[in-house]
Order: structure tokens, then sequence, then C-alpha cells
């Protein structure tokens, strides 16, 4: 049978369809490889950046010593410190430390900036608000970020330290 | 049953008189028949539009619909409440009129086809002898809703989108019918009931499958479902003729395109694949309704199965199919099925 011959009887006989239809089929009885979100997660990396959070030292004390490093490295300027006028040189320590997470991009280059490791990026991804000013973390939302997260950021930090 | 009707047609007739009573009787049994038909049509075509998410949505390894109850069964239900709560928004510029008159112009055909459906020898409306001269005819009123509802909306995405789809379903009419027409011969009537009935010793589709082949695909683009869904092509046109339509105005067309994919499975089963006939005469105790069923079944899934596989065709080799691959063999096969019919003294 000549090549002309045959490529005329496979395009009347629809072989290409039937092949594709083939794949289709043999798919649909696949089985899914959907994640139901809310009931089923996939894994995080220890390395996910999610919401802020200000970490506390063993003692409960504020690790932050208004270095004002995050701030400056911020490429988003997402982030506003101010100094408590009541700091020593042996205890420096913030009044203010705001986050804008509209504006923030989840780079963490503060997290890589900070020298007492204080700011952190958590596991947590699942947060909203319903103005612009619910968007803008303050220390008091960043300090119980930690609280809340305190076990899963703290192990997520020990798996990573030998790699810093 | 009978003493029931006796009761009716005595209470009827004192209530109303000899003179009037007949008439109203004829009225109302016949609106109680059409709303028996009705309703499961559009049920089976709120279902079908469940069952085409689920389908394609296994065919691309994910799940479709599961939130609306088990399996998500309410999903229909849930995407009816949807479209009757939303607003009908009237573009502007748009003729009110005949905005508001193509998605009738749609739906209404695509049910009237069903008045000639056998699906069972007892089970019709109307057994009229023209049954698939009807169904042709009708099928083609749908064409103005989809020009009007184009030209209506003072969209051009909904003009382009309906002059594709007019072009397309005109072209698609012509192999549509021509495929029929062996058919027609084979079984020397016009009559649904009589094709099937004549289709007792062999189904159509072994003398007439590139027939049926050639009338499965133009069905598809027919009905304008991908991959010759070119009038809703949504990278061009945005969604073709109801772009400009919301709410239940699009939820007509929604249906009558439904409606009008079941009712191209539901006529290739009973032209080509013996209708209500079981395969073999020992599955007979099985009754015709549910052969029926199974056999348009199989070809509503094919419908989605063709979906979930091909990408969509370009407008001009859409034009090439249809008028130099399809109605060609259509034409030749017609007159072979007649010099065949001839040489064998059928006829």
């Amino acid at each position: 049978m000549s090549v002309g011959v045959k490529g005329w009887v496979w395009t009347f006989g629809l072989r290409e369809l039937a092949a594709g239809l083939a794949v289709t089929l043999r798919y649909f009885f696949k089985p899914n490889i959907t994640v139901q979100y809310p009931e089923e997660r996939t894994p995080l990396s220890p390395r996910f950046r999610g919401e802020h959070a200000l970490r506390r030292d063993e003692n409960g004390a504020e690790r932050c010593v208004a270095c004002k490093l995050c701030e400056a490295v911020c490429p988003a300027q997402a982030i506003f410190i101010a100094i408590d006028p009541n700091s020593t040189a042996e205890k420096r320590l913030t009044s203010v430390y705001d986050i804008d997470n509209a504006k923030c991009i989840y780079c963490g280059y503060c997290q890589e900036a900070c020298p007492v490791d204080a700011i952190v990026l958590g596991p947590n991804f699942e947060f909203f608000a319903e103005t612009r000013d619910g968007l803008v973390s303050n220390k008091q939302r960043l300090l119980g970020n930690y609280e809340r997260w305190k076990d899963k950021i703290d192990a997520n930090l020990a798996a990573d330290a030998r790699y810093r | 049953m009978t003493e029931l009707n006796q009761l009716i047609q005595n209470q009827g007739l004192a209530l109303l008189g000899p003179q009037w009573w007949p008439l109203v009787w004829t009225l109302v049994w016949t609106l109680i028949k059409i709303i028996l038909l009705i309703t499961p049509v559009m049920i089976l075509v709120s279902y079908y539009t469940l069952a085409e998410r689920k389908v394609i949505g296994y065919m691309q390894v994910r799940y479709g619909p599961n939130r609306a109850g088990f399996w998500g069964i309410l999903q229909p239900f849930a995407d009816a409440i949807k479209l009757f709560c939303k607003e009908t928004l009237i573009p502007q510029g748009a003729k009110r009129a005949v905005f508001f008159l193509a998605p009738a112009l749609t739906l209404v055909p695509a049910l009237l086809m069903w008045a000639v459906i056998p699906f069972s020898p007892e089970l019709i409306l109307a057994d009229i002898n023209v049954g698939i001269l009807y169904v042709l005819a009708i099928s083609s009123i749908g064409v103005y809703g989809v020009l009007m509802s184009g030209w209506s909306s003072n969209s051009r995405f909904a003009f382009l989108g309906s002059m594709r789809s007019a072009g397309q379903m005109i072209s698609y009419e012509v192999s549509l019918g021509f495929t029929l027409i062996p058919v027609i011969l084979l079984s020397g009537s016009l009559s649904l009931k009589d094709i099937v009935n004549a289709q007792q010793d062999m189904w159509n589709i072994i003398p007439l499958l590139p027939m049926f082949v050639i009338y499965f695909i133009s069905g598809v683009a027919e009905t304008n479902r991908s991959p010759f869904d070119l009038p809703e092509a949504e990278a061009e046109l945005v969604a073709g003729y109801f772009t400009d339509y919301s709410a239940m105005s699009f939820g007509l067309f929604f249906l009558g395109e439904y409606a009008n994919m079941i009712l191209v499975c539901f006529l290739g089963s009973l032209m080509f694949l013996g209708g209500w006939l079981p395969p073999i005469g020992l599955l007979s105790f099985i009754p015709g309704i549910v052969w029926l069923a199974i056999k348009a079944g199989f070809l509503m899934f094919v419908f989605l199965w063709i979906r979930a596989t091909f990408p969509r065709y370009r407008y001009d080799q859409l034009m090439r199919l249809g008028w130099k691959i399809f109605l060609p063999i259509s034409l030749t096969w017609v007159f072979l099925t007649a010099v065949g019919l001839h040489l064998f003294g059928k006829v």
C-alpha cells in the first residue's frame, strides 16, 4: 500500500481524532490530582514567606533593637519604625513598628537584614482585611503573630539555620 | 385510570356543557402532556451542564463542581437561582423588543422539536408522519434567534459572532439534512416511529456508518459546540452572539444550546442506532426507553468528550470541511444508497 493511499485511509478513518480521544479517555479514569484546599493542604517549605511576626527572646522581652535596617532594606518601603524615646544605651526599643501588608512583597529582605532575628516571615498565608487600614500590621499584631505561630516559626528557623 | 377519566369527563360536561367542554379538555390535556414532556427535558438539560463540567473536569484530572450538595448534585439549582436573581442588563442602543425576543426564539424551537421525538413506541407527544421533516424545519428557525441577538445587542462582538454562527449553522444544516436522506430512503418513511421500526433487523449505522459520523460531526457544528464553537470563540469574540446578554436572558440561550445538543443525540440514536430497539433480541426484557437513554447518553458523553479533546477550528477550515468534504461525501452516499436499493430491488 502506497503512502498516499495509507494517508488517505487514515485521514478518512479519523485516526488522529481517535488517538486524541483515547488520550482524554485514559485521563478520564486516572485519579484526580486536585488538592481540596480548605480540607487538604499542600506541604509548606520551612523557608515559606508568609505573614510577618516579631519575635521575643527566651525571657519574653522584645528582640527588636530599633536599628531600622529592615526599614532601610525594604524595597517596597512597607515598614515604618519609631524609636521609643525612653530607650537607653543598653536597651533600645521601638514605640511604633508598622508593616503595610498592602505594600509588602514578601521578599524576606527584612528577615535577612535583621541582626537579632527579630522580624521573621511566618508560615501563615491566610489573613485578610476589609479595609486598607486593616492591612497595616502594628506592633501588637506582629508580636501576637509570634505568639500564635511560635512553634512553627521556631521550628522553621531551626530547620533552616544550618544553611545560613 | 379509566374511572378517573370518566369522572373528569362527566364533571366537565356538567360544568361547561357539551359546547365548550371538548375544546377546553383538549387544551388542558395537551398542556398537561407538554408539561410532562418539557419538565424532564429541562431537568435533563440542567443536569447535562453539570455532567459537562464533571466530565471535562475528570478528563483534566480535576473534580469539577463538588461543593453544592453531595458530588455537586445541587449545582444546576445553584446556577439557576443565580441566573434568576441577577439583573438583566440592556445595552445602550440595543433594540429592546428584538433583544428580548432573540433568546426566546433560540429556546422555543429547541423545545418544539421534542414534540415529535418518540421515546418508545407509545411514548410520543405528536406522532406526525413527517416527523423528520418537522425537526429539520424547526431547527432552521434557531438561526433567527442567533441573528437577532447579534444584531440587536449593538455590539461588534455579538454581531461578528452571530454572522459566523448563522453561516456555520446554515452550512452544516445542509450536510446534516443530506445525511438523513439515506436513512429515509432505507426506511421509506419520514415518520420517526417508522424509521426506528424499519431498523428491526439491522441498525442503520451498519450500512450508513460514514453517514452517522458525518451526522454527528455536523450535529456538533450545528449546535455550535467545541471544536466548532467559533461563534463564541472567547479569545476573539468574548462570548459571541450572547456577549451582551445577562441573567436569565443569557440562561435561555444556554438552555436552548443544551436542549439542541441533547436533541441531536436523541435524533442520532433514533435515526442510526435503532432508537428503543435492543442490540440483540435477548435483551428485549429491558424497556425500550432505557435503551434509548443509554444510546443517547453515550452520544451526549461523546459530545463532552470531544469538547475536552479537540482544539477549535479556524473559520475557513470549518467552511472547507462543511462544503468541500461533508457535502460531497453525503451526496455520494445518498446516490449510492439509492442505487443499492434499486439494484437489490427494495424499491
